[in-house]
């Protein structure tokens, strides 16, 4: 418990000092070290001749599609073509179509789900200019459309900010100098980062092993500051070289709650500075009830979690086999249960999918908080995007309440009519449409069920978790799943896509429109949305639509095996 | 005629006709219109196929279960049309009457000086014609020649007769009504099957009713929400069929309609059409339903002072005497003064002294009229014996007389300070007094006025007054502002300032030259008596004239959508007790672990589908009452009323279900049983 509440304790400080200097990043503020970074910027600019001429949603979208566009051509070639390219010591194949195009999308999209291994599976050039690559550019997408979504809500126009001038400061200013200084922290803890090829080593019962060795540090850090969560080796963070000490695991976990966090408080300072510019501001009392309401989904599943692991597997119990430090499977010692359950909810609220135990061998309830998160996808979420979602919800939330005071709907101002109503309600329905269509699917045709390894209701939940895990963005798997064919990697890759794509673009479309419309002034009348009664009333919301959507399959799934062992 | 609405409501007949209604409403092109319950229409049709031929899906269950969900089915849908057909129901009544009206009319139309008697359907914009006493006004129209008193009962429910003559504020006329007395000429200005009583008729049948932007709003994410459920169900048969629990698929539709928000869906249009009626039964016809919305969210109310805010005549309410005077000789005098004096001012002056109690001896000697002139700017009488009185102007008087007493001329400074007008009093060129002539303020607006501070509104009155009077009046009712010696134009322009702040703006207005604000403003409401110009600017014309009703118009606005958000809300909380009823009842077989979340207690799967969905359908026409009068509304602040709304919409929407249920549950599980269902 203690080492829970004193990671939680830690963060608090710091995702509020992040916060304000995300908002200064957005608002093309002077931020620290301001000349040095507009130098690095400036070059930038000049070299990819970007003219920084504000963009309406519109352009800014297809900015992001055509650049996203060009990134995923050029690294699926690579991936196709890695055998003929330098820095490939290990003599790594050239990956196979259905599995290139899924690992192309996959971390494209921020979400990072592996059907490959990284040690075996990719060349050193491969795993930087590929994947260490996209988890910059691809964590910086998310973050600069959340930054134009945010905009749009505070400024009188639509034509606000430009993507290529927002995609370059959050890299230079944010995710560069972070990750440089997390890797280092890394690599201080003994997290390797070399360029030299793997090496064989003698072990003491006399059996040679290889070690898988690379540039694991750099991209180490940059998978949890940009919510990416693919790892270096297969076995992610639960590896020693990937997350070698307990100090490590806490970098870690701070490193992937740090900027879906900031996003939250950097949103209510825009709004709290929106009317008074110059009060003193912690995060506004807007951005307080989101953060509260986020945190309340966040600690109710980490609990639930921790409860159930901590509890064990009453079939473990019943062998015989002592279980008072938890259930153990499948988890690592130096972790123990406290930091494996706040890893793992950390990785599917913060939707990063980043492990460092195997989520297939959690408790049944245990392993349903994680799917439960990610369906969910609004408990503080993938870098950016989770507010976005969130957004959607506290819009249908103001559209419910407004009508209950009777006024028409407004968010800061902005009525809400007809056609962002059918946008938002389209957002709201993508993700269990993409989670349980697929769903629905790999249980019907063969190629789905032959994933299967663990049949009964914990197939069921391998299903789940996976198209849970592509449609959030996250990236993590049950593991079980024998995911690496042609069924698997062309349907997560279009959940991945559908998933990441289709909420961007809608969520893009709902900020012009409100931007393009009228502000009203507040008046008693107005419906508060900072306030704790609108708080619980989203956290409700959120939870009945949320969850009702996907209580029969979680029913089958999770709950059965927890009614099944129990 | 609202009255005899009223009584009409639950009458027998009346409730009779919608039972049929109902069911006509099933007709599949009809319910289409309605996502939510066309989706239960189609279950309904699946579920009888299934009674009828049960091998045709291979589905082994009893064929009375799919009877049974089949019939629950038809009566949610009947419900819900029953709830449309009632509210709509209430209007046609109203049809009947003025369709009535509208075709035994005929009229008297003037063709090169020759009247000639026509069908008024055939009559064409620009006609004249002629009527006389006793005949029915043909058209709408603007009175050309002739002054009538025209009863206007018809359209406004108001029996007084109303004089009409050409030019001024009282030239309009509506076809319809009936002219008492005399006879007038009048130019017919509306095209034929485009007049007041024709767009009326359409308006309360309905049939021209579109859906307003929040309803079209709402429906979106109704069925959006429909689509989720439906999701969640078809994809829930595959996920059942790979552990091979069998699911009847008659559960799956009653699962899903259970899900899916056929509370408000149903009830949606009843909603819509009954804050229509509420407007109409206040006798204000809006032209559509997006200015009875918009009534919801104004912020500033554009008030005139005469007629609206105050009565519109200045009373007598107080007398004040020189040093030297007894009050019962400036009353005497006062009274002499007045007793030919036929305006309103004068006849306050009577009754003020009349209520005081004085006994004034009245005069037994003729008397001679001085009436008011320009000129004079006095009024009064002159006695046989030489005595006059006279009352006027303070000016005016002073030169007549040539001198005040101190008193007096402080007693005036005070009323005007006031916002008053002071009448001063002679007798024999001798000032006795002065008469305090106040604006009146209608009594109960001070409280609501603070009402609609409440509910965010800010007031502004209007006055051609100066300032000085204005300020005295404004403090007095309690307004948030005024403009003083304002103009028309004046208020166009109040109208576009607050616009541009973003404000939503409610005005009243009846003359031709408050037609362009009534037009610019958000909700402008016209009052019948007007002239045409003003009742075609306005989206709103109130039959009785009555200005202070657009606060009553507001409070409905905004009891519109709180019913529809109320019922929302009701309808999503709903689905949790319905979850824990169905879900735990169709794995049982398959997981009896599932016993667990069985928290009613439901005596057997069966038993707990049944009870969900009938109580599902039950509820429609127990919130029938809320849907037809609306969510009840005191203003207050918004944190306030939102929070008292969760309570009992969110909170009690979330319970109430898993007490229905219960209750559906103990009372069906003998009856299920008898049939061997259980």
């Amino acid at each position: 418990m203690l080492q829970i509440v004193f990671v939680l304790i830690i963060y608090i400080p710091l995702v509020l000092l992040v916060g304000r200097y995300v908002y200064q990043v957005t608002m093309n503020q002077k931020t620290v070290f301001n000349s040095f970074f507009q130098k690095i910027e400036n070059i930038l600019y000049k070299i990819t001749g970007v003219k920084q001429q504000e963009m309406t949603g519109k352009q800014y979208v297809i900015a992001l599609l055509l650049s996203n566009a060009c990134m995923i051509i050029v690294s699926y070639l690579i991936l196709r073509l890695q055998k003929y390219v330098f820095l490939n010591p290990n003599q790594i194949e050239n990956m196979e179509p259905t599995l290139a195009f899924n690992t192309v999308i996959s971390f494209m999209t921020n979400t990072n789900l592996q059907h490959y291994s990284g040690e075996s599976a990719m060349s050193y050039f491969a795993q930087m200019i590929v994947i260490t690559f996209m988890m910059f550019t691809s964590a910086a997408s998310g973050y600069a459309v959340c930054m134009a979504f945010c905009r749009r809500f505070i400024a009188k126009t639509d034509r606000i900010g430009n993507f290529y001038k927002d995609f370059t400061r959050i890299i230079v200013r944010i995710l560069l100098p972070f990750s440089f200084v997390v890797a280092l922290a890394l690599v201080w803890q003994g997290v390797p980062q070399t360029l030299a090829q793997n090496q064989t080593i003698t072990t003491l019962e006399g059996k040679s092993q290889d070690l898988a060795l690379g540039p694991i540090a750099s991209m180490e850090s940059i998978k949890h500051l940009g919510t990416n969560g693919g790892g270096f080796n297969g076995a992610n963070s639960s590896t020693p070289f990937e997350n070698p000490t307990a100090l490590t695991n806490v970098i870690e976990i701070l490193s992937m709650m740090l900027l879906p966090g900031a996003c939250v408080v950097a949103f209510g300072l825009m709004i709290a500075y929106r009317k008074q510019p110059h009060k003193h501001v912690v995060i506004g009392k807007q951005g307080a009830v989101l953060f509260t309401v986020m945190g309340a989904l966040f600690l109710i599943g980490l609990t639930a979690i921790y409860i159930s692991e901590k509890t064990g597997n009453p079939l473990i119990t019943a062998l015989g086999i002592d279980q008072s430090n938890g259930s153990m499977e499948g988890k690592e010692i130096r972790f123990g249960i406290e930091q494996s359950a706040l890893f793992t909810e950390v990785t599917t609220a913060f939707t990063t999918g980043t492990i460092n135990n195997m989520h297939d061998t959690l408790t049944p309830i245990g392993g349903m908080v994680p799917l439960f998160n990610m369906m969910l996808n609004v408990v503080f979420g993938g870098k950016g995007v989770g507010l976005m979602n969130m957004m959607m919800y506290v819009l249908l939330a103001i559209f419910l309440a407004c009508l209950m005071i009777g006024r028409t709907p407004q968010f800061l101002g902005r009525k809400i009519e007809a056609k962002e109503m059918k946008f938002i309600a389209l957002c709201i329905l993508i993700h269990p449409f993409i989670i349980l269509g697929f769903s629905a699917l790999a249980v019907s045709v063969a190629g789905g069920v032959e994933g299967i390894t663990n049949p009964g209701a914990h197939g069921l939940s391998q299903i789940l978790y996976e198209y849970a895990s592509s449609a959030a963005n996250n990236g993590s798997g049950f593991e079980g799943l024998a995911d690496n064919t042609t069924f698997w990697n062309v349907t997560t890759g279009l959940a991945m896509f559908f998933g990441r794509y289709t909420s961007i673009i809608l969520q893009l479309a709902i900020a012009t429109l409100i931007a393009r419309k009228p502000e009203q002034p507040d008046s008693v009348g107005t419906l508060q949305t900072d306030t704790p009664l609108f708080g619980t009333f989203l956290f409700t919301i959120v939870l009945v639509v949320g969850a009702l959507t996907f209580l029969p399959a979680l029913t089958l799934g999770p709950i059965q095996e927890f009614l099944t062992i129990r | 005629m609202t009255t005899m609405q009223k009584e009409q409501i639950f009458s027998k007949k009346f409730v009779l006709s919608a039972c049929w209604q109902a069911c006509l409403k099933f007709n599949p092109m009809y319910m289409v219109k309605n996502p939510v319950m066309f989706v239960v229409e189609i279950g309904f049709f699946a579920t009888i196929l299934f009674t009828l031929f049960p091998q045709m899906l291979h589905d082994d269950s009893p064929r009375l279960y799919n009877a049974i969900i089949a019939i629950i089915l038809g009566i949610t849908i009947w419900f819900a049309n029953f709830a449309e057909a009632m509210t709509q129901g209430r209007g046609k009544a109203q049809v009947e009457t003025l369709k009535k009206t509208k075709t035994s009319m005929r009229a008297r139309i003037i063709k090169e000086g020759k009247e000639q008697w026509v069908e008024a359907s055939t009559l064409m914009k620009g006609d004249r014609v002629i009527v006389r006493a006793g005949e029915v006004i043909p058209n709408d129209g603007e009175v050309i020649e002739g002054v009538a008193t025209v009863d206007e009962s018809a359209i406004t429910g108001e029996s007084a007769p109303v004089v009409k003559e050409r030019g001024g504020d009282f030239s309009s006329v509506t076809g319809g009504t009936i002219v008492t007395s005399d006879e007038i000429i009048i130019e017919i200005t509306s095209l034929p099957g485009a007049s007041f009583l024709d767009q009326m008729i359409a308006l309360i049948e309905g049939a021209k009713r579109q859906k307003t932007p929040n309803e079209i709003a709402l429906s979106t994410l109704l069925v959006s929400l429909t689509i989720i459920f439906l999701l969640v169900v078809v994809t829930l048969k595959p996920m059942a069929d790979y552990f091979d629990l069998m699911i009847p698929l008659a559960t799956l539709i009653a699962l899903m309609v259970c899900l899916i928000p056929t509370t408000i869906g149903g009830l949606l249009s009843a909603i819509g059409i009954a804050g229509m009626d509420r407007v109409t039964q206040f006798n204000v016809i809006a032209k559509d339903g997006r200015a009875v919305e918009a009534c919801g969210d104004v912020d500033v109310l554009i008030l005139d002072k005469t007629g609206t805010i105050t009565y519109g005549n200045r009373m007598a309410t107080s007398f004040h005497t020189a040093q030297t005077v007894e009050l019962q000789d400036l009353m005497e005098a006062a009274y002499y003064s007045s007793l030919a004096d036929d305006t309103p001012e004068g006849k306050s002056i009577l009754t003020l002294i009349e209520q005081k109690g004085v006994d004034i001896t009245r005069t037994t000697q003729t008397f001679e009229e001085v009436p008011f002139t320009a000129q004079t700017r006095m009024s009064g009488i002159n006695l046989e014996d030489g005595t006059t009185y006279r009352k006027g102007a303070f000016d005016t008087v002073k030169k007549y007389v040539g001198s005040c007493p101190n008193e007096v001329e402080a007693a005036v400074q005070m009323i005007s300070n006031k916002g008053g007008t002071p009448l001063v009093v002679t007798k024999n060129k001798e000032i006795l007094g002065a008469i305090y002539l106040k604006d009146v303020v209608k009594e109960g607006l001070k409280e609501r006025f603070q009402l609609l501070r409440k509910m965010g509104i800010q007031t502004i009155m209007c006055t051609g007054d100066n300032p000085l009077t204005a300020a005295a009046i404004a403090e007095e009712a309690g307004v948030d502002s005024f403009i003083a010696e304002s103009k028309p134009e004046d208020k166009l322009e109040v109208i576009r300032k607050a616009q541009r702040e973003g404000k939503v703006v409610a005005m009243t207005g009846d003359g031709t030259n408050d037609a362009p604000a009534l037009a610019q403003a958000n909700v402008g409401v016209a009052m019948n008596s007007g002239t045409n110009a003003a009742k075609e600017a306005a989206n709103m014309v109130d039959l009785d004239s009555n200005p202070t009703k657009i606060i009553e118009i507001v409070q409905i606005g905004k009891q519109l959508l709180m019913t529809r958000g109320a019922l929302t809300t009701f309808s999503i909380a709903n689905d949790v007790a319905k979850y824990f009823a169905i879900i735990p009842a169709i794995f049982l077989i398959g997981i009896p672990g599932m016993q667990m979340f069985n928290l009613m207690h439901l005596s057997s799967p069966i038993s707990a589908v049944l009870s969900a969905l009938l109580f599902n359908a039950l509820i429609i026409p127990l919130l029938i009452p809320i849907a037809m009068k609306g969510v009840p509304y005191r203003p207050m602040s918004a944190n306030r009323l939102l929070r008292k709304n969760l309570l009992i919409y969110g909170v009690g929407g979330l319970v109430i279900p898993f007490i229905g249920i219960k209750l559906i549950d103990v009372i069906i599980t003998p009856i299920l049983k008898s049939l061997g269902l259980s």
